[in-house]
């Protein structure tokens, strides 16, 4: 969609502003442990709830169907150490199945 | 002095550390598509976007929201893109870059290159380390993202493969290796909370940028009280 392209462009002039202002500051700001602190906390936080939401959210309501099952074992292969996109392929495979075999939503 | 056999191991490394990175690239490309951006779009996105969690995170929520997800879509990706930013500093005095090299430079900070130039014990490796693996991750990165974006235009409807699943596995093997300890955890359980309370109030893909900065907020005034200090110290202990 035509649309899109303002997210394409605009997302990444946004996403590349932080690298070349990391680039561009005084090296004292990079040696101030409280601000790196932050942006550890911050991504880990983002990613927790986009995972959250692509898990559980359909539209605007909460629900629980074949993702969370798949969601499952990518943790178990996660924890087992398993590549990231055996992971992903395993989710989405599972969630195929229970869908197509078992007639989950 | 030994540097042969170390420095191809920043060879090797870098490279290994590209093509793993650079796999799952086909797992962006087949959900950028399947969300509904063109093979050119999803392209774009790995050319000058270039950092995996912002890229899926634009990818999620239009996936999620359609053409109304356009603002949360940017507003995610640029808070995930904040890290970058402090790699960039670290790597600033690593580096020394003006000019031309520093924008080139710029493009490349990413997790994997910051974390292969962290890994080095000398600035010459360090330099290099950073070089080659954002290069091998950039170039496979790309090769990847139009595999997977060719076979998402072929794919039909995204949840008949699965590919709504793989979208929430791949954010959950982006957030793992960063939750080793007792904060990142009560972090994550924060901004999941917070965020799936807003899902029924708020348009699509707000939450997300709201309950995750909310969620590290409720840390921070936490860590003040005698409870937050008690379990700070229990922890550090």
């Amino acid at each position: 969609m035509a649309s899109y392209w303002i997210a394409v462009l605009v997302g990444s002039i946004a996403v590349y502003s932080w690298k070349i202002l990391g680039y561009s500051l005084p090296k004292r700001v990079a040696s101030n442990q409280e601000i790196v602190i932050f942006a550890g906390k911050l991504t880990v936080a983002l990613l927790a709830a986009l995972t959250a939401v692509q898990t559980f959210v359909t539209g605007q309501t909460l629900v629980i169907d074949s993702r969370l099952a798949a969601v499952a074992v990518a943790a178990i292969l996660y924890w087992r150490k398993a590549p990231f996109i055996v992971a992903v392929a395993v989710a989405a495979a599972l969630a195929a199945l229970l869908r197509h075999f078992l007639g989950w939503p | 002095m030994p540097s042969k056999p170390v420095k191809s191991s920043v060879v090797s490394m870098s490279i290994g550390v590209g093509l793993a990175t650079g796999l799952y690239g086909i797992s962006f490309g087949a959900l950028a598509t399947a969300a509904g951006l063109t093979v050119w779009q999803a392209q774009v996105l790995s050319l000058f976007m270039f950092s995996g969690g912002s890229q899926f995170a634009i990818v999620g929520v239009i996936g999620a929201s359609g053409p109304a997800g356009i603002v949360p879509a940017i507003v995610s990706a640029w808070l995930l893109g904040i890290r970058n930013g402090f790699y960039a500093l670290r790597l600033s005095s690593v580096l020394s870059v003006t000019g031309l090299i520093k924008v080139l430079a710029s493009q490349l900070t990413i997790d994997e290159s910051n974390a292969v130039s962290a890994s080095q014990d000398n600035p010459k490796e360090s330099r290099l380390g950073f070089w080659l693996t954002g290069s091998a991750v950039f170039v496979f990165w790309n090769l990847f993202t139009l595999v997977g974006a060719l076979l998402g235009t072929v794919a039909g409807d995204p949840s008949i493969w699965g590919l709504d699943a793989a979208a929430a596995a791949a954010f959950l093997g982006l957030v793992w290796p960063r939750l080793k300890n007792l904060q990142s955890n009560l972090i994550a359980i924060l901004a999941i909370v917070f965020t799936l309370a807003l899902v029924p109030i708020l348009p699509n893909g707000i939450p997300v940028i709201f309950g995750a900065p909310v969620a590290v907020a409720v840390i921070y005034i936490l860590k003040r009280t005698k409870l937050g200090k008690h379990l700070q110290v229990k922890h550090d202990g």
